[in-house]
């Protein structure tokens, strides 16, 4: 395998320049200055960061059936453009992910494409009905090796088929992703409950729905001794129910897979930049779920990812095709693009305020999320003899986002012309350049 | 005035000269035998309605036959758009042949901004005959000129608003046309059927009728529909007819000069008593004869050349 040599990094943001040198799929030195192999690819990244390569416990890629908005192979190429070297694809395909057949099909178009670790999520129920456990033990022994069971983009409303799910996991060592919302509170939301959608005359999506399933599902996993990952948090209500629930098992620790009570959550970079304020022109570029929230409650998820209240940061990458955007809002599909925007979004909601540290960025975009999916090669320090599998950035660069550019095939996108900080300018997946200077390799 | 979205946004000055137009083209017609202007001819008007409405329709047709435009019906049942054809499709469609003026009443909400953006690019002016929750500014320029025709300047005028707020459309538009106008709004609905949020509304909000009536000078009571008592926003009809209708004993509680106003359709003996809605200060039907003015000085205003002739 060839051999890279990154110039001039700072690894994780910190410390004077270095050069790294990747060889057989691992980095095989670190030191002030290394005079290039022969045939060795130089990158020069003077003034670079280099940080662990991103893993995204959450994506839509698509396929099966939605191929024309995504497939595997070009989520996958939007993913190592954005830094990510693994990516979780959740269930809600067509057919749904709910059997091994499925996850395997996924699992194998994301080694075909082989820019990217591409992980299937299986559904939770059969169908995302919400009725019936699906085969989650087949589909953790299939080749897919399943970890991760979610039905999301649907709420396991039924407390009792939640209980169920949360005591089977525990024996295939999976973790449960619930997407927390109460569906009666829910019946013909358009955008979140308050005076944005008072005022637009858009039925409510209120925090209650999240909040109400976050509270019931912390204190189910506790007695199920289970695993519970919370998709996309959107609210300041859940985040004090999650601080209440991680503290209840004894502190932090106890949710990094711990005895009891073991609960995760991520938060999206819509989430920490966007809010319901952007809703004024009916534009559904802005329409996704759970929906745009308050000032408020963007302030209040990037303080509690900053204070590790929420573990980390998913994208909830979820193409849709341009008549299923450009239409009334309430025709339209909630869902955006957010593999190629999040590094540049973190750094702008988090890195810019002082909030995070790149250090800290590694922790919430490639560490935490590699332990909440329990993926033994991802997420690894920046040492010699770890896996070569990291991600570049460009911490001066600014870039103006252009959907039409994006890697994926849907080009909607609520960032169309904003301009943003960092950019992502190598992914490495052991030892292999997978995207450079915006280029797939 | 490009378009007229809703009534969030206009000006005193511009929501009062439409008024005065709409005055002035009532005086023009009063007594006449053929009532017929010659103001718009040879301009298309196209009604699109994808929600059944009969009063609101004819109203904007004869607003634009009286003016002597052409006016096209287009309804969701009758066209492709029946056979799915996007709303956006559709709208570029009709504005292709010939379109000066679309006139959408929409179940969604946002509708007719929808429609304004992607005819951005075409001359065409948008009027919004209801989107959804959203926005009725029609029916509030009706309102308000049936309102002024009894009580003449709203300023500090009182006016109730009773019932649905939460899905009302015909609520959000006389609450903005109305404040705008210098009137001061009471909001009277039990909880449920108040939007979350409202605290940031200019009005006042209360929960008892009986203690609002006897300082209001004109209220306006909303329709409660049908799919509303069966949601489970309130117990049952007969409690709704009980603590908010407008029975013959709580409009005995008005004062003597207020008026009562109705959108319509009524539900009488739900939210208006019969007699009370067929009494001398209920204004209903001035609000339909007014509802044609209103839309004719609207579409003037978004239609007629400088220096137009006829008014």
């Amino acid at each position: 395998m060839s051999e890279t040599l990154l110039k001039g990094v700072r690894c994780y943001g910190d410390g004077e320049p270095v050069d790294v040198l990747a060889a057989n799929g691992v980095i095989a030195e670190i030191a002030a200055s290394i005079t290039p192999p022969d045939g060795a690819e130089v990158i020069d990244a003077a003034g670079q960061v280099l940080l662990p390569g991103f893993v995204d416990l959450h994506t839509h890629l698509r396929e099966p059936g939605r191929e024309d908005t995504e497939t595997v192979a070009t989520g996958s190429a939007a993913a190592a453009l954005g830094g990510y070297t693994a990516v979780f694809a959740m269930a809600n395909t067509d057919p749904v992910a709910d059997t091994a057949v499925v996850v395997e099909h996924v699992r194998r178009a994301g080694e075909a494409a082989g820019l990217v670790d591409v992980h299937p999520v299986g559904a939770v129920t059969v169908g995302l009905a919400g009725e019936k456990l699906a085969e989650l033990g087949t589909m953790a022994e299939s080749a897919a090796r399943v970890r991760m069971f979610s039905d999301d983009g649907h709420c396991v409303h039924d407390p009792l088929i939640m209980r169920r799910a949360l005591e089977y996991s525990r024996a295939l060592g999976a973790v449960i992703a619930q997407h927390a919302e109460e569906p009666r509170l829910t019946v013909g939301a358009q955008a979140h409950e308050g005076t944005q959608a008072a005022r637009l005359g858009l039925s409510g999506w209120p925090a209650s729905a999240e909040e109400s399933i976050v509270a019931r599902d912390c204190i189910l996993a506790a007695h199920a001794a289970a695993r519970l990952h919370i998709c996309h948090v959107s609210t300041a209500g859940t985040v004090d129910v999650l601080r209440w629930a991680k503290g209840w098992g004894g502190g932090k620790d106890t949710a990094r897979g711990g005895a009891g009570f073991a609960v995760s959550a991520e938060v999206t970079p819509h989430h920490l930049l966007l809010t319901d304020d952007r809703l004024a022109g009916y534009d559904p570029v802005n329409k996704v779920n759970p929906p745009l929230r308050t000032g408020a409650d963007a302030k209040a998820l990037a303080e509690a990812l900053a204070e590790g209240v929420l573990d980390c940061v998913a994208t909830d990458h979820a193409p849709h095709a341009e008549q299923d955007k450009d239409c009334e809002w309430q025709a339209a599909r909630p869902g955006m693009l957010g593999l190629q925007t999040a590094l540049s979004i973190v750094a702008e909601t988090m890195v810019r305020p002082g909030l995070l540290t790149w250090r800290d960025v590694a922790r919430v975009m490639s560490e935490r999320p590699a332990e909440i999916a329990r993926l033994p090669d991802q997420g690894r320090p920046i040492a010699e003899g770890e896996p070569a599998t990291l991600t570049l950035v460009d911490p001066e660069a600014r870039w103006t986002v252009r959907g039409a550019e994006l890697a994926s095939i849907a080009a909607n996108t609520p960032y169309e012309g904003m301009e943003l900080p960092a950019r992502v300018t190598a992914t490495l997946l052991r030892g292999r350049i997978t995207a450079r200077d915006g280029r797939i390799r | 005035m490009r378009h007229l979205l809703a009534a969030e946004g206009l000006d005193r000055d511009t929501a009062t000269e439409l008024l005065d137009t709409a005055a002035g083209l009532k005086q023009t017609l009063l007594g006449r035998e053929v009532r017929k202007l010659p103001t718009l001819r040879g301009r298309t008007v196209i009604t699109m309605f994808y929600e059944s409405s009969t009063r609101t329709r004819v109203s904007f047709e004869l607003a634009g036959k009286w003016m002597s435009a052409d006016v096209i019906n287009v309804s969701a049942g009758g066209s492709s758009v029946g056979k799915g054809e996007s709303l956006r499709d559709t709208a570029l469609t009709l504005t292709a042949a010939g379109a000066d003026c679309v006139i959408i009443r929409h179940p969604a909400s946002g509708a007719a901004h929808r429609l304004a953006h992607w005819l951005s690019d075409t001359p065409a002016a948008v009027v919004n005959a209801g989107d959804g929750m959203h926005e009725h500014p029609t029916q509030a320029l009706l309102d308000a000129a049936t309102l002024r025709e009894r009580l003449g300047s709203l300023d500090g005028r009182r006016i109730g608003i009773v019932g649905d707020v939460l899905h009302s459309r015909v609520a959000r538009s006389n609450v903005h046309l109305l404040t705008c106008l210098g009137a001061e709004v009471v909001i009277v609905a039990p909880p449920t059927l108040l939007p979350s949020g409202i605290d940031s509304w200019p009005v006042t909000v209360s929960h008892e009728i009986d203690a609002e009536l006897p300082s209001l000078d004109a209220v306006m009571m909303l329709r409660v529909q049908a799919e509303r008592m069966h949601g489970g926003f309130f117990p049952s009809a007969r409690e709704y007819a009980i603590s908010y209708g407008l029975s013959e004993a709580r409009a005995a509680l008005l004062p003597e000069h207020a008026v009562i106003l109705h959108p319509g359709p009524m539900l009488r003996g739900m939210e208006i008593a019969s007699r009370v809605a067929d009494a001398p200060n209920a204004l209903v039907t001035d609000q339909v004869a007014n509802g044609v003015h209103v839309r004719m000085a609207v579409l003037y205003h978004l239609l007629a050349s400088e220096g137009a002739d006829g008014v």
